[in-house]
């Protein structure tokens, strides 16, 4: 610190006016221009989560008896009812088994920073996150995918591992070209299944700055990410017109088209539409979370929380 | 030059009360009312006042997450709520009673990020880090997750967090509440080192006057959002009716109170009485006229505690006397 001042702020070449910040202000001091600090927010996270390893255990284990669990349920009504919502006993199994290793990590049904968040409003230190000069939307979707990728790591390859010890799974098929677009697709389908995700919980955990408690709308959004997700039932399954409304859903895109990508039910126009819902979700509720975002900054600063 | 200005600044907050069934009632707080200050770039000035007397609104508005109702502020030339973002690179901002660290994370890895997110380049970085290991004894915390650390060491590390960037103002919200003498001590000494080398502008608020007496030459105290007294410590003395008290041993013990013009006896004691005089008076002459008239041995000369000064003000005797004056 030692007489570093005048070199730790040289002179603004734009000193602002009355009026507010010039452009060239505005861009230097804009917030979410370093991907290095939100690579380093998301890898802060993942090692946070990595510290704990009896819960990671603990969670592997659930996971894998739940597993077991939905797996000799769906192999029951397969049985009796083969090729249910298009899918046969092999793909079905594997549905399950994958459902099981995205539950963690894309976190349908809330949890993951959402929990964090909804903490910090509750008890205010979510006051001190707004001294940091960043985009507090970004920061957090950067913490929750170091996250997702842990539990991916961790709470989604174990379980997929014991599965297919016990269970036929099917793998992306086909020449090794056919094999790879399906792993590549797969990832990166999986990738905006937890952005998306993240985008629609950022939301939930904000409308506590209105509600007092954000329990309520936590049950709406387990019950909805629950089924609309897909993570019980594949959404075939459901009446006709209620499956087309919920295949184009913001749930769908958190575990119905990942697994759909992987099982390769979705190949060639029907991956990229898959892959294009998922981003078109991202981008619409990016937006909506940087609105309501602002409504909540405006909120604290005008109102005073 | 003032880094801080504060002018005729009010915050009022509109409170929702139930009444009845279904009606609610609205009412204003004014939590801040009419305050105005300047604090010259280099001051470390000590920010006290009763809970509720509006402290932490007046550091929310002076950080910009809280904008006014009425006035004008400016720090560091920005207006603070207008340019958040944008001054956040040049505050820091401690809160005794909540942290900004990683709670699960080391020590040292708060740090990466606050490197990141401020864009510390590295030689200034690995300077500044150095300095804070070194003068708050970090070394040993800082493979050490923040849930494990002590309260004191916490501190230390929020302390340190705040200053890798530089900031031009650091702004502290009762930094030694809950630690012990030896934390205390540590934390003290550091501000002073850093506000004489750094020349970072400190605005502190507690609760222990100790802070201020060892560290700030200017104390403001504010009671019901408004300053009621801007000045020396030593000069909190002289306001309001303080009194100061003169204790004589005379030779023999006498049957009356000593009877002075200036001086009233609060106590007797055998050979022992003591006087209470007016803060602002000399006691030199009182010494004299006793002398003149009485056997004395021996005298001395007693301070009020600062701290009934000011219970005083809050109890807001000094603060009405003061606002009657200032109109």
């Amino acid at each position: 610190m030692a007489r570093s001042v005048a070199l730790a702020h040289p002179p603004d070449p734009d000193p602002t006016g009355p009026t507010g910040p010039t452009p060239l202000a505005a861009l230097r001091a804009r917030p979410g221009g370093s991907l290095r600090l939100y690579a380093a927010v998301a890898r802060s996270s993942f090692r946070r989560y990595a510290g704990y390893r009896a819960a990671t255990w603990a969670g592997v284990f659930t996971n894998t008896v739940f597993g077991f669990f939905i797996a000799y349920t769906y192999q029951a009504l397969w049985q009796i009812r083969p090729h249910l919502g298009g899918y046969d006993l092999s793909a079905a199994l594997t549905y399950v088994w994958l459902g099981q290793s995205l539950l963690m990590p894309v976190a349908a049904m809330g949890g993951g920073v959402q929990d964090d968040i909804e903490a910090r409003i509750i008890n205010g230190d979510i006051a001190v996150d707004l001294y940091r000069p960043v985009d507090q939307q970004v920061w957090w979707l950067a913490a929750d995918l170091g996250r997702a990728c842990y539990h991916l790591l961790s709470r989604g390859i174990a379980p997929l591992l014991v599965g297919s010890l016990f269970f036929r799974l099917r793998m992306p098929a086909g020449g090794a070209a056919d094999q790879a677009l399906t792993w590549v697709a797969a990832l990166a389908s999986v990738a905006l299944a937890v952005t998306v995700s993240f985008l629609l919980r950022y939301l939930a955990a904000l409308t506590g700055f209105w509600l007092m408690d954000p329990r309520g709308i936590r049950q709406v959004t387990v019950v909805l990410g629950m089924f609309f997700s897909g993570f019980l039932l594949p959404l075939s399954l459901l009446p006709s017109a209620l499956a087309a409304v919920a295949q184009h859903l913001p749930w769908a895109a958190m575990v119905q088209i990942p697994l759909d990508v992987f099982l390769q039910r979705r190949t060639g126009a029907a991956l990229a539409e898959g892959l294009l819902l998922q981003a078109g979700w991202a981008g619409l509720l990016l937006g909506a979370g940087q609105l309501l975002q602002r409504a909540v900054v405006r909120k604290v600063v005008v109102q005073g929380g | 030059m003032a880094i801080i200005e504060v002018e005729d600044v009010a915050r009022t907050f509109t409170v929702r009360r139930k009444v009845g069934r279904l009606k609610r009632e609205r009412s204003e707080v004014r939590a801040v009312d009419g305050l105005s200050f300047e604090v010259v770039a280099g001051e470390m000035v000590g920010y006290i006042g009763p809970n509720g007397a509006g402290k932490s609104t007046t550091i929310k508005m002076l950080t910009g997450i809280l904008v006014p109702s009425e006035g004008r502020l400016r720090v560091a030339g920005a207006d603070p709520s207008r340019e958040r973002v944008r001054l956040a690179r040049r505050i820091g901002v401690v809160f005794g009673q909540r942290t900004t660290l990683w709670w699960d994370l080391p020590l040292r890895d708060s740090y990466e990020l606050a490197r990141r997110i401020y864009r510390i380049e590295d030689a200034r970085y690995r300077h500044n880090l150095d300095r804070c290991i070194e003068l708050l004894e970090l070394g040993p915390l800082l493979g050490v997750p923040v849930r494990q650390l002590s309260l004191g060491q916490r501190m230390r590390g929020d302390i340190a967090a705040a200053l890798l960037h530089d900031p031009e103002v650091l702004y502290l919200d009762e930094p030694t509440i809950g630690l012990d003498v030896i934390s205390k001590n540590r934390v003290r000494e550091f501000l002073a080192e850093i506000n004489a080398e750094a020349g970072t502008t400190v605005l502190l608020t507690t609760h222990d006057l100790t802070d201020i007496e060892r560290l700030c030459s200017r104390v403001m105290v504010i009671d019901h959002g408004r300053v009621v007294y801007d000045g020396s410590l030593e000069g909190l003395h002289g306001i309001g009716g303080s009194e100061r008290t003169l204790v004589v041993d005379l030779a023999t013990p006498q049957p009356d109170p000593i009877t002075v013009p200036g001086a009233r006896v609060v106590r007797m004691e055998g050979p022992r009485q003591w006087l209470a005089f007016p803060s602002a008076d000399s006691a030199a002459p009182l010494v004299a006229a006793i002398a003149a008239r009485y056997p004395l041995v021996d005298l001395s000369v007693k301070e009020p505690a600062i701290e009934d000064v000011i219970a005083r003000m809050y109890g807001g005797e000094v603060g009405r006397e003061m606002e009657a004056v200032s109109g």
